[in-house]
């Protein structure tokens, strides 16, 4: 039929071409090249649609944050992503990924910038068997800059942008780096020979979301609630100046997702590794909507009326909690998963209140707890999985995470504050730390 | 005395934002050339309710208004007065106020006339 009209095309291309070897060079690829082609074409498409989720964080966290505050949460954005690549580039992707460089075998990685082969990869003995460094580490940069942007949410409001940017550097350079390096770099808590635990995170529900999480309820600890929160016993509600870029952030991430939890079969040269990635695709999508669902129904049946912020975390939810098995689980276990993320966000969000722990946008019940849940679910569908292996990597990088955040915290606090004072906080930040309002009222000619 | 002030009056009136075009269409008829127009929020006798946002309570205690602010010569004030009342009640509570006051002077800003000419 119509593959008929490309047959002639087809045959002069695959037939021995003598008479055209003088005028045009053979650029065939050769077979050992294409698996090599094909798994880093992958890494550089997912790798984009995992930094669309940097868009898709600013605009959630744009539009759950009231007016004043909105150009300050751009700009924190815009600040800790590209800190974020600059750190894994200078640091960050060595310490994580040092081959056989360890500064302290298993624990501590290489302090070194990264660099990339060479242009055309002219005179190296390059490994075909996976994809280019430069895929490589372009994929996990955007990974860094994830975990960075979850703490921003949860500190919007009252935090000074210097000592955020402050701690997002050492987050970068240094927290998540050594924790991910321990399991996907190849240190102690990776599985393999001489591994000390099977700990299975496939695409990162503890080494990315929990990692941001604990990062950022060390920060809510230590940043303390917004004025007037939580007052006489009551939590006062202080709604988002803009759902429609809230719900678009989330779509975003949503749609960026499907690059983090594809690309991190980290291979596309098999019929059976394409295969896989379809099928995490597929498991992503459902997980968001099992978790948007549930939250919908939950917040129906609890407040009379469905609330769409907690339909947003309920989605996000989901897709945290698919994110560390995203591949064995059918398509239903896949829902259910995410479906149990978006309840416990719903139940997490009004607990963090009682406990005066003020999360702006939600992104500790949907990162952390739910970090927590997808690292522990993935004993319902792996076999090679244990759940005593699932708690113990979920233990070591909380403690490392938390510990370290907890400290970096309170020395910023101590050292330069790391609050606005209570008359900034009441005009808004965009004003009082950027002089610049998101959404000018008054405007001259 | 002074009777110039009584020449002209400010009426203002709050009422449902849905009534706006409404009373603007029934103004026009009237004869009203030009008036002001604000989204305010405010609470009379419609007392306010409490929604839920992420688990949390909070009392919505103002409700959306449209405050009109029409300034008419004195002859044509109890027309505008009767046409907003007749066009933004709808019987149920919430329809609003009609305030009439006295304007001390006014002045058309292009040409510098004043008073009634001002209209």
């Amino acid at each position: 039929m119509k593959l008929m009209k490309y047959f002639p095309l087809v045959a002069l291309l695959t037939l021995p071409s003598t008479g055209f070897a003088q005028e045009i060079a053979d650029t065939t690829p050769q077979m050992a090249d294409i698996g090599y082609i094909l798994t880093t074409f992958m890494f550089l498409v997912t790798g984009v649609l995992v930094f669309w989720m940097a868009a898709g964080f600013t605009m959630l966290e744009a539009g759950l944050v009231r007016q004043k505050n909105t150009t300050m949460q751009l700009m924190k954005n815009m600040a800790l992503f590209s800190m974020a690549s600059i750190m894994y580039y200078l640091v960050g992707y060595n310490l994580m990924y040092p081959g056989d460089g360890w500064s302290v075998s298993g624990v501590l990685g290489a302090f070194l910038p990264t660099t990339l082969e060479p242009v055309g990869l002219a005179d190296t003995e390059t490994d075909l068997t996976y994809a280019s460094v430069g895929a490589d580490f372009f994929f996990q940069l955007m990974f860094c800059a994830a975990t960075a942007s979850i703490v921003s949410g949860t500190l919007a409001e009252r935090i000074k942008l210097v000592p955020f940017l402050i701690f997002t550097l050492v987050l970068t350079s240094l927290i998540y780096p050594i924790q991910a390096s321990w399991k996907w770099g190849g240190g102690f808590l990776a599985p393999g020979d001489g591994s000390v635990t099977d700990f299975l995170d496939f695409a990162g529900s503890t080494v990315v979301h929990s990692t941001g999480g604990w990062a950022a309820l060390a920060g809510a600890l230590i940043l303390g609630p917004r004025l007037g929160k939580y007052k006489d016993g009551r939590t006062n509600a202080m709604p988002g100046a803009n759902l429609p870029l809230a719900t678009l952030g989330t779509f975003i991430l949503w749609m960026g997702w499907f690059g983090f939890n594809g690309g991190s079969q980290l291979y596309m040269d098999t019929a059976g590794n394409v295969a896989d990635i379809s099928r995490i695709m597929a498991n992503t999508n459902l997980a968001a909507a099992g978790g948007a669902v549930a939250a919908l129904i939950m917040t129906q049946i609890l407040y009379k009326k469905p609330d769409l912020t907690m339909v947003l975390n309920g989605a996000l939810a989901g897709l945290v909690s698919i994110t560390a098995e995203p591949l064995t689980p059918g398509l239903g276990v896949a829902t259910l998963i995410g479906g149990i993320g978006g309840v416990i966000v719903v139940f997490a969000v009004p607990m963090l209140d009682r406990l005066k722990i003020d999360d702006v946008v939600g992104a500790i019940p949907v990162h952390l707890f739910c970090g927590i849940w997808g690292t522990l679910a993935v004993v319902l569908t792996n076999p090679d999985a244990t759940i005593g292996a699932q708690i113990k990597g979920i233990v070591v990088v909380g403690v490392f995470v938390f510990g370290v955040s907890l400290v970096l915290w309170m020395i910023l606090k101590a050292v330069m504050g790391i609050r606005v004072s209570e008359e900034d906080e009441m005009r808004g930040l965009d004003i009082a730390e950027l002089g610049m309002e998101a959404y000018p009222e008054f405007v001259q000619g | 005395m002074c009777r110039k002030g009584k020449i002209v009056k400010l009426i203002i009136a709050t009422i449902k934002p849905f009534k706006l075009e409404d009373v603007r269409e029934a103004l026009t008829l009237v004869g009203v050339r030009g008036m002001m127009v604000s989204e305010i929020k405010g609470f009379g006798s419609q007392s306010g309710h409490t929604e839920i946002y992420r688990g949390a309570e909070y009392a919505v205690n103002f409700v959306p208004k449209a405050k009109l602010e029409i300034v008419v010569p004195d002859a044509m004030a109890d027309q505008v007065v009767e046409a907003i009342a007749k066009t933004a009640r709808t019987a149920k509570i919430g329809d609003g106020k009609i305030f009439v006051l006295d304007v001390e002077s006014a002045v058309r800003v292009r040409t510098g006339e004043t008073d009634d000419d001002a209209l």
